[in-house]
């Protein structure tokens, strides 16, 4: 009896110091434009964590986790096989939500600062990317299609996931800097940042970021889409116009 | 210098697609091939999309044909009542061959059948020629001249017969309006301008001389090569006009080049270059064909 009142306590206890501790987080730019000259860039994302009283002795480190995500998507996945000697497309499965970008930076090695569960729960690491649904295990197959989505995202650069890459001061500050890469297609990402403690998270904040086409790529996107005959023309018309420039420079250059 | 592409959604470096474009310019102009079928590729390995990929490059192989043409005309060299019967006969193909690739993809194996149908043409046509053209060069060593063309086989008894001049042939319009259906249905299934097909069937099929069939395959590319653009920009939303920009500036530069290189090399080294390269590109396919892929996954967007 006794010592179930006592666990209690140590719940009890647990949740207020977990109310008391609240996050505050910024980011460098809320705003991600691809113009032209669009090479990757950098997002740093950065916040304190406020307290109401000073820590209990003996309390564990806290340990900050950071996701950057971009919008879920639909992705087609397919499989090659071996039929009469020739390599062929055979079966293809539709991966409902796979995020175009992911990208999980902490303070120390995931297992460590976090259990399997909760790294589960709150789709934090870099296997919790491709979201797995509940219809998923009507078909065996469909976690190496899922493996295979994360495999080839992490090998062009749009998954990733950064042990030791938070640095956190004096339990109160914390700071990460995430590359975004050159191959970004834009939406609405978002920036989860987690507090974890006894390899729990006891608290999380969200911060949007919007990733946007500018500018001219703006202008031929939306041109591309809304008037693609137009669109479709002018395209050729540049191509006879560059066809005949040059041919015509290189007549004058000959003479 | 990186440049982002609006359609393709990527970035790439500017200098490293002006280069792509340069050479593929510099063999459509000494070849008369559109050289749809080594840009799409190497598109494919910089990292873009194939959707865009094929259906930019059908844009810009429309610029640098354009280009190659206007020097062709200016050189006399394109036979344009030829070119007519070529082209008649390339819209009819095409227009099957959307059908046939609409089927295709009913029954979901697309991707298998064009690069079958690649490594099977590629290695054919490559294969002919090299052969023909070593015996060319041989013959030429052996006797000083080269070699004539035999210039009367079967073809020369079909009925509806019409002068064309610049090629110096009397012929039945039949031959050039099936070899011209049949280019376009492919090309619409391939992808392709079809020039790599068009080019060998002229002079061995039809009995063309070469430096008329550069000009007048070329100028029959061009309507082809429009004609897909214009799908492709209407139906798929895939024609990168950025890519498209960077492409045939560099293309129409490299068509300028090709076609005085062409002009300097004999007949025979120009088709065994064109041979070697055909048949490069087939065994390339046939590789990825033959044995396992590193990876056996590929993605694709999603959607239905």
């Amino acid at each position: 009896m006794l010592r179930i009142l006592s666990f209690s306590f140590a719940l009890l206890a647990g949740a207020v110091a977990a109310q008391t501790e609240e996050l505050v987080v910024d980011l460098s730019q809320n705003h991600v434009a691809i113009t032209a000259d669009y090479s990757g860039s950098e997002i740093f994302v950065f916040g304190a964590i406020k307290r109401d009283h000073p820590l209990p002795e003996g309390t564990a480190p806290l340990e900050v986790a950071i996701v950057v995500e971009g919008p879920l998507e639909p992705v087609t996945v397919r499989r090659k096989e071996k039929k009469l000697g020739i390599w062929v497309n055979a079966a293809s499965v539709e991966v409902e939500e796979a995020p175009s970008f992911f990208a999980v930076a902490t303070t120390g090695p995931l297992d460590e600062i976090l259990t399997e569960s909760m790294q589960a729960d709150y789709a934090i690491g870099i296997d919790h990317a491709v979201r797995r649904l509940a219809h998923d295990s009507d078909n065996p197959d469909m976690e190496s299609f899922n493996e295979a989505v994360t495999r080839i995202r992490v090998d062009s650069g749009l998954y990733s996931e950064r042990d030791g890459i938070v640095h956190l001061t004096d339990e109160t500050l914390f700071r990460a800097s995430i590359q975004l890469p050159a191959n970004l297609v834009e939406g609405d990402f978002s920036a989860k940042v987690f507090l974890i403690r006894d390899r729990n998270v006891i608290s999380q904040t969200t911060v949007g970021i919007e990733v946007r086409k500018t500018g001219l790529e703006r202008w031929l996107y939306n041109l591309a889409q809304d008037q693609a005959l137009l669109y479709g023309l002018m395209s050729l018309l540049v191509a006879l116009v560059a066809g005949y420039g040059a041919s015509e420079l290189f007549r004058l250059l000959k003479r | 210098m990186q440049i982002y592409l609006p359609i393709a959604e990527v970035s790439v470096s500017i200098f490293l697609l002006f280069g792509l474009g340069a050479l593929v310019g510099i063999l459509s102009g000494m070849f008369g091939v559109g050289g749809g079928f080594l840009m799409t590729p190497m598109l494919f390995m910089i990292g873009i999309p194939p959707a865009v990929a094929v259906a930019t490059e059908a844009n810009q192989i429309v610029a640098s044909s354009f280009s190659g043409v206007l020097a062709h005309l200016r050189r006399k060299t394109v036979d344009l009542k030829m070119g007519m019967v070529l082209l008649v006969g390339g819209l009819v193909g095409a227009a099957i061959g959307v059908q046939v690739f609409k089927y295709l993809k009913s029954i979901g194996q697309v991707e298998l059948l064009v690069t079958l149908t690649y490594v099977i043409f590629l290695g054919l046509v490559g294969g002919m020629m090299f052969i023909e053209s070593l015996n060319a060069i041989r013959k030429s060593k052996k006797t000083g001249v080269v070699g004539k063309k035999k210039r009367h086989n079967w073809i020369h008894g079909l009925p509806f017969k019409m002068r064309f001049r610049v090629s110096n042939l009397y012929i039945s319009v039949i031959p050039p309006f099936l070899v011209g259906a049949l280019v376009g249905i492919l090309a619409a299934i391939m992808g392709v301008g079809g020039g790599f097909i068009m080019v060998p069937a002229m002079i061995y099929l039809l009995g063309m001389p070469t430096k008329v069939v550069v000009g007048t395959s070329l100028f029959q590319i061009i309507f082809v090569t429009a004609f897909t653009t214009l799908m492709h920009a209407t139906q798929n939303h895939t024609v990168d006009a950025v890519l498209a920009v960077v492409l045939l500036l560099g293309g129409v530069i490299g068509a300028q080049i090709g076609t005085r290189i062409g002009v300097k090399l004999k007949a025979e080294q120009l088709r065994i270059l064109l041979a070697i390269m055909v048949l490069a590109m087939c065994a390339k396919l046939a590789y990825g064909l033959l044995f396992e892929p590193s990876e056996l996954y590929s993605l694709g967007a999603g959607g239905h």
